[in-house]
């Protein structure tokens, strides 16, 4: 290649080169750099403080309370997420009739957004007029402060979580569903594997394996990323039993002003975050077995 | 003993009517195929046999015994399918031993786990294993048992597709296109190897395919479909020597049919253009007929005259074993084709004039339907499978 030519090539790519500098690697650099300083948002000096953040962060029961319930609620919300999404969309898959209408239904959800949805979630849950406690009155059943109850405040939150996002799940299994030869049910059937539960063995789940592995990995970063319903329904509350990853970060960044502490959190959602990508990106790859 | 019997079954797909009472019988060990083009619903058909699709009417029997409710997996039939339909995640030995399995184990034997260790599940395996390991070395699949059907060749997927339906023993085999993904060169040897283990097993074949060569090379009889309906059952060299209508003349043999039109003027003659042929037909004279005469039973003479085709040469295909010579006659708007040997090719030049004379017997004659009307002697061929 010439030299004009490679000046040309250089040229032609700066533009997306400085975009993301500025826009992407600049402020991670920034982050990192930050997280190893005791800055103030607003202050005129800072110090570099090395791992200091970190150290702090090791023993602040806030963040460990926030790390604690961000990996819970994960780990209530993709399985519950798979599995409903999974079903509905054999559910729907398996219907003729107002199938379309079936698919809108369940999808809504996953379009809503979360900051409206929220405060209807929340009407619903009220401790006096909410639906959902006049419904457990109306069985005989106690009802209960959902929001205001340290043990049933993060499972509440999840179940928010999960109806917020089957319908993406459910949409994504649909799509993976349509793509399983029906010749191999057939083969199925020929062969002698004909219940439906010998049908899921043998055929629907090792072939949606590739769209588990996917939506797994989205729901995850999805609910590494829970802050909305946190922010707008119990603000971490009561006493740290809501309080998730994000909404410290933003607590500690915006609300306390502490700069650094809040980068250093940052670093470490960041490489929670990225791990998962890294993870799904490998899998994606390994999908070989399905040509 | 595995006879397979169709009495007139029809189908449907809402109001498109695809299958229009087909009747058929295939003899226990016979090699049947159902040939037409895509859209005629044979595919259907193999389906409805293999109880994929319920038929809407006639009835399907295998044996004595009439399997309209049975379902696939206790008809006793196996399938090959143009996709191969391999389970993509299972291993080929799992591929293989997997309607053993599901025959011979009992629900809690598959569990994942525990099945395994339950009582008599072990002996059970060993043996599946066992008879997977013996088909594998038979169609030579036995270096490829680990591997994933994504890691094998075509042709090699379309043989585990194969051992996996003979693994079971059936009584009967279904094919449906097994051959048309593959190559033309593997296609040659898969229909060695299809013929093969139909002499290896004692088991009945129904093979769907559009391939009249397919069709031709492995059958003991073809059955001929257009448009949801059988049009003629017979052995291959039946088909080619006398069809039944003018389509099956048509779709058969390679190159195409001449076809010319005609009228007839006596019971023993009809006139295509200035050209006398001798035919057998009890049509009133003037009938308009159509002419269908087969280019190896066209011949060059030396001069024109009477019950002569003279035309220019269009083109020549050079085959090697046999010369195609395309020529053009007046007043038919397709060239002719002449199969001729290939000494002639020297003196057979583009737009050189040429004279051919059909062998007697030679020419086929179908009526405005399209039906043919006369038989002409063939010399007598029978197969040894049939009665």
């Amino acid at each position: 290649m010439s030299t004009h030519e490679s000046r040309v090539g250089y040229a032609l790519a700066a533009p997306g080169i400085l975009a993301l500098l500025l826009l992407f690697i600049g402020p991670t650099i920034a982050i990192f750099v930050i997280a190893a300083t005791d800055w103030e948002l607003g202050a005129d000096r800072l110090s570099f403080v090395g791992l200091e953040n970190f150290r702090v962060m090791s023993v602040d029961p806030g963040f460990r309370a926030a790390l604690f319930n961000t990996i819970v609620y994960a780990l209530i919300v993709v399985p519950a997420t798979m599995i409903l999404g999974l079903v509905t969309a054999l559910l729907v898959e398996s219907t003729r009739t107002w199938q379309a209408f079936y698919r809108a239904a369940h999808f809504l959800p996953a379009m809503a957004t979360m900051a409206a949805m929220a405060i209807a979630w929340e009407a619903l849950l009220h401790p006096t007029i909410g639906l959902v406690n006049h419904a457990l009155i109306f069985l005989g059943l106690q009802p209960e402060n959902w929001l205001h109850n340290r043990h049933t405040v993060l499972p509440v939150l999840a179940a928010i979580g999960v109806w917020q996002n089957f319908g993406n799940a459910m949409v994504l299994f649909l799509a993976g569903l349509k793509a399983i030869p029906q010749d191999l049910y057939a083969a199925a059937a020929v062969d002698g594997a004909d219940s439906p539960l010998d049908r899921l063995r043998t055929v629907t789940l090792p072939l949606l394996g590739p769209t588990m592995m996917f939506v797994t990995i989205i729901v995850g970063l999805r609910s590494l990323e829970v802050f909305t319903s946190v922010q707008i329904l119990t603000q971490g509350g009561p006493d740290q039993a809501s309080n998730v990853l994000l909404y410290t970060l933003y607590r500690e960044s915006f609300e306390y002003l502490n700069t650094g502490y809040g980068a250093a959190i940052t670093v470490v959602f960041l490489v929670m975050v990225c791990t998962l990508t890294l993870i799904q990106a490998r899998t994606m790859d390994r999908r070989v077995h399905y040509t | 003993m595995a006879r397979l019997t169709l009495r007139d079954i029809s189908k449907s797909f809402g109001a498109v009517s695809v299958l229009r009472d087909v009747s058929l019988e295939a003899q226990h060990g016979e090699f049947v195929t159902l040939l037409g083009p895509s859209g005629c619903g044979k595919s259907t058909l193999l389906r409805i046999i293999a109880g994929l699709e319920p038929q809407d009417a006639g009835t399907v029997a295998i044996g004595d015994r009439v399997v309209d409710r049975w379902k696939p997996k206790d008809r006793d039939v196996a399938m090959v399918f143009q996709s191969y339909a391999l389970y993509p995640h299972m291993t080929v030995a799992a591929n293989l031993a997997l309607p053993l399995q599901m025959r011979r184990l009992s629900k809690a034997q598959r569990l994942p786990l525990v099945g395994p260790l339950l009582p008599g599940s072990r002996y059970i395996r060993e043996r599946i294993a066992e008879e997977v390991r013996g088909v594998a070395k038979s169609l030579e699949l036995a270096s490829l048992l680990d591997r994933k059907p994504g890691q094998l060749s075509g042709g090699q997927r379309q043989r585990v597709a194969l051992a996996r339906a003979m693994v079971r023993n059936p009584a009967l085999f279904l094919m449906d296109e097994p051959l048309s993904n593959l190559d033309a060169k593997l296609r040659v040897q898969m229909r060695a190897e299809i013929a093969d283990l139909r002499r290896k097993v004692d088991a009945t074949f129904i093979y769907v395919t559009h391939d009249q060569t397919e069709a031709m090379t492995m059958s003991d009889r073809v059955a001929v479909m257009f448009d949801g309906r059988l049009v003629q059952v017979g052995p291959p060299h039946l088909l080619y020597d006398r069809p039944a209508t003018r389509r099956v003349a048509e779709f058969i043999g390679s190159p195409r049919i001449n076809l010319l039109d005609a009228s007839v003027r006596s019971n023993s003659s009809a006139m295509s253009g200035t050209c006398e042929f001798q035919i057998h037909c009890d049509l009133a004279p003037g009938t308009a007929v159509t002419l269908g005469i087969r280019p190896e039973a066209l011949h060059l003479v030396d001069n024109g005259g009477a019950g002569v085709l003279s035309g220019r040469v269009h083109h020549v295909e050079y085959l090697g074993s046999d010369l195609l010579v395309y020529f053009q006659v007046e007043g038919n708007s397709e060239p002719l084709v002449l199969r001729a040997p290939p000494q002639h090719a020297a003196s057979l030049r583009p737009d050189a004039t040429i004279h051919a004379s059909p062998r007697r017997d030679g020419v086929l004659v179908f009526d405005d339907k399209g039906d043919a009307v006369s038989t002409p002697t063939v010399t007598p061929f029978r197969s040894q499978r049939t009665s």
